[in-house]
């Protein structure tokens, strides 16, 4: 087992709406990098790179990437600036994109 | 303005259900993103950072109130209720679904617009001056030449897949308004001396990474060979240009490496080979479409308006706002006027729904139903009576469109930036509104008088930062967001290219260091009046750069 640099995960968008997402377990695209599967090693790496190219294989989303993410308490937070507002919306718009959806309900 | 016949119609009808299917395929999974992304950047769609971005062509910057409410009306039902309007001159649209976009294109497309060749490696929307037919300096209307550009250009089957894309603006005066010498062919229309209209000709312009000043190819074209030379000039590229590396293969590069002087004879070659044949364009064809640019019905007015001058005696603000953003028209009683979209803290070019629909009213109401939008992201009533400019300015106040800085600091232009693009390096709007916030006393503005800022996200210049007498260009520097200044840029017709400063700023630093330039200016102008790209000109940028770099100036 040969640890990656930083931990990573799989993002894409979706293609029906454009719509960022991650790919968290099972095969499943989420819409939140906190809900994503990550990558420690280089054999779970490999392992959720065959699972992201099937999303793009089966159009469920488009041109996957992968991206290096920080754990902070248990979970995925996107490393870069770019990946954060990614994941929230637009910083002058914050009644938009997913930093606006409400949390659902338990 | 141009209005579609049945070929256009049918055309653009063509290509909405052509598209409709294309999505659906790629749906079903028919098609690969491989294969669609052409396809869909030749229809303007792109994928964004939260979503697809729709571009939608508004040519030349014209359009008519019917045009604008179906803006207005999109970006209601289909988005979330407001456009970015771009140094393009369209207007782009941030958040819909891959499934809308057809349907938006079908709404487009009943009243005469469309999206096509808003992206890709091909000929772009042809821009020209905002001002255009209304400016009492033009030599001619520029739109026409435009609109013949427009037809030929369109799905025009030699150069759908150029090395790389091409843009051309048209301008009908002297003072260039459309940073005409930063395109990929610029053409000024002039007469010669014998007074026959023709045009100017400049190939090679372009900001990105490279920025480059468009070269003087022809002084002189006769009107009917543009569209020979055109072809020439483009056919030149086709072949010579570079296709081994997106970063060189704009014709600017061409020029720069072949030399103009090479690449002058192989167009001047080509467009001997091919004037006089199909694309000569005989004077009926182009009364015809000049017909579709004809005057409005202008009335015979005074000079002078007491309206507009009781107005102006009674009400400050609304002395401000037509001081800065009314301009002089050719015909007598009548002004041009600029709704500054540029509101302060506000985002430049956004819109919203409402605000569409109040411009689209008020280009109805009393500009002879027509608008343009600029390439500073501001849209423009080019007709207006001077008595009818206390009602205008009411409805924009209401609107929050009034805005009196055109021209000025605040009047900036702003790429979407980080926010929302997948190419940028660092937000741009954050950037814009901080220091629309900080400069918004309207006395200092005028204080400090004519300056262009522009701010770009990443190299690729979108926000026209290398024009900028104060550039900021929005980079990435080791995961921290950082920003460079270039100074003394200018997209006017004494075009230059903005000099890099030194080293860039952090985000909470660029505001103070746009304050030091501008209090650095302030500090050594000549007289009220010298601007600051003039006291720039003058001085060079050694002052500024103390300013901003003291403790390595001292070293």
């Amino acid at each position: 087992m040969s640890n990656l640099k930083a931990p990573v995960i799989f993002t894409a968008n979706r293609l029906l709406d454009g719509e960022a997402v991650w790919l968290g377990a099972n095969g499943r695209w989420v819409e939140s990098p906190a809900s994503a599967v990550v990558s420690h090693t280089a054999e779970e790496l490999e392992a959720t790179r065959i699972a992201a190219a099937r999303g793009d294989r089966e159009n469920h989303v488009v041109e996957p990437y992968e991206m290096p993410v920080t754990i902070e308490a248990g979970a995925a937070v996107p490393a870069s600036y770019r990946e954060r507002i990614r994941a929230a919306g637009p910083t002058i718009r914050l009644d938009l994109g997913k930093q606006a959806q409400q949390p659902l309900a338990a | 303005m141009y209005r579609y016949d049945q070929f256009d119609r049918d055309f653009v009808d063509a290509r909405v259900a052509q598209f409709r299917d294309q999505v659906e395929r790629r749906v079903s999974g028919e098609l690969s993103e491989d294969n669609f992304k052409p396809i869909r950047l030749q229809n303007g769609v792109y994928l964004q950072l939260h979503a697809y971005m729709l571009r939608v062509a508004v040519p030349y910057g014209t359009l008519n109130s019917a045009q604008m409410r179906m803006l207005a009306h999109i970006a209601r039902k289909y988005d979330r209720g407001y456009g970015h309007f771009t140094t393009r001159q369209n207007i782009q649209y941030n958040w819909p679904t891959l499934s809308d976009i057809p349907d938006i294109l079908e709404d487009l497309a009943s009243v005469e617009m469309h999206a096509i060749q808003t992206s890709g490696n091909c000929i772009r929307n042809v821009t020209a001056d905002h001002f255009a037919g209304a400016a009492g300096d033009e030599v001619a209307d520029p739109r026409p030449y435009a609109e013949i550009l427009r037809q030929w250009s369109t799905v025009h089957p030699e150069f759908l897949f150029l090395p790389r894309k091409f843009k051309i603006a048209v301008v009908g005066s002297d003072k260039d308004r459309a940073a005409m010498q930063f395109h990929d062919i610029g053409l000024q229309v002039r007469r010669n001396d014998e007074g026959q209209l023709g045009l100017r000709v400049f190939v090679g312009g372009g900001m990105g990474r490279t920025p480059m000043i468009a070269k003087l190819v022809r002084d002189f074209l006769p009107e009917a060979d543009v569209l020979a030379y055109c072809e020439a000039i483009l056919r030149v590229y086709n072949t010579y240009g570079r296709r081994d590396n997106k970063y060189k293969a704009r014709i600017k590069i061409l020029v720069h490496e072949t030399g103009i002087d090479v690449l002058r004879k192989d167009i001047e070659a080509e467009f001997e080979r091919i004037r006089g044949g199909v694309l000569d364009l005989p004077q009926a064809d182009r009364d015809d479409i000049a017909a579709y640019f004809a005057e409005p019905d202008f009335e015979q007015l005074p000079a002078q308006s007491e309206t507009f001058e009781t107005a102006i005696a009674g009400d400050k603000s609304f002395a401000r706002w037509a001081a800065q953003n009314v301009h002089a028209h050719k015909r007598d009683g009548y002004g041009i006027v600029t709704i500054a979209i540029k509101g302060t803290g506000e985002a430049p070019g956004d819109a919203t729904d409402a605000q569409m629909e109040v411009m689209a009213d008020l280009g109805e109401r009393y500009s002879f139903d027509e608008l343009r939008v600029s390439h500073e992201q501001n849209v423009v009533l080019p007709h207006v009576k001077l008595d009818d400019l206390p009602a205008v300015y009411a409805a924009l106040l209401e609107a929050e469109l009034a805005a009196s800085n055109a021209g000025l600091i605040t009047d900036m232009i702003a790429c979407p930036g980080l926010d929302y693009c997948a190419l940028a390096t660092a937000r741009s709007i954050p950037v814009a509104q901080e220091l629309s916030q900080r400069f918004a006393d309207l006395d200092r503005q005028k204080e400090i008088g004519e300056l262009k800022l522009k701010i770009s996200g990443c190299i690729n210049a979108c926000g026209h930062h290398h024009a900028g007498n104060i550039g900021i260009l929005g980079l990435d520097r080791r995961g921290v967001e950082n920003y460079q200044i270039t100074l003394g840029g200018s997209g006017d017709e004494t075009a230059a290219v903005g000099e890099i400063v030194g080293p860039g700023f952090g985000a909470e630093e660029i505001g103070d260091a746009v304050e030091t330039l501008v209090a650095t200016y302030l500090g050594l102008r000549l007289t009220d009046d010298e601007t600051f790209l003039q006291a720039y000109r003058r001085v060079g940028a050694a002052p500024f750069k103390a300013a901003l770099y003291p403790a390595k100036e001292a070293a």
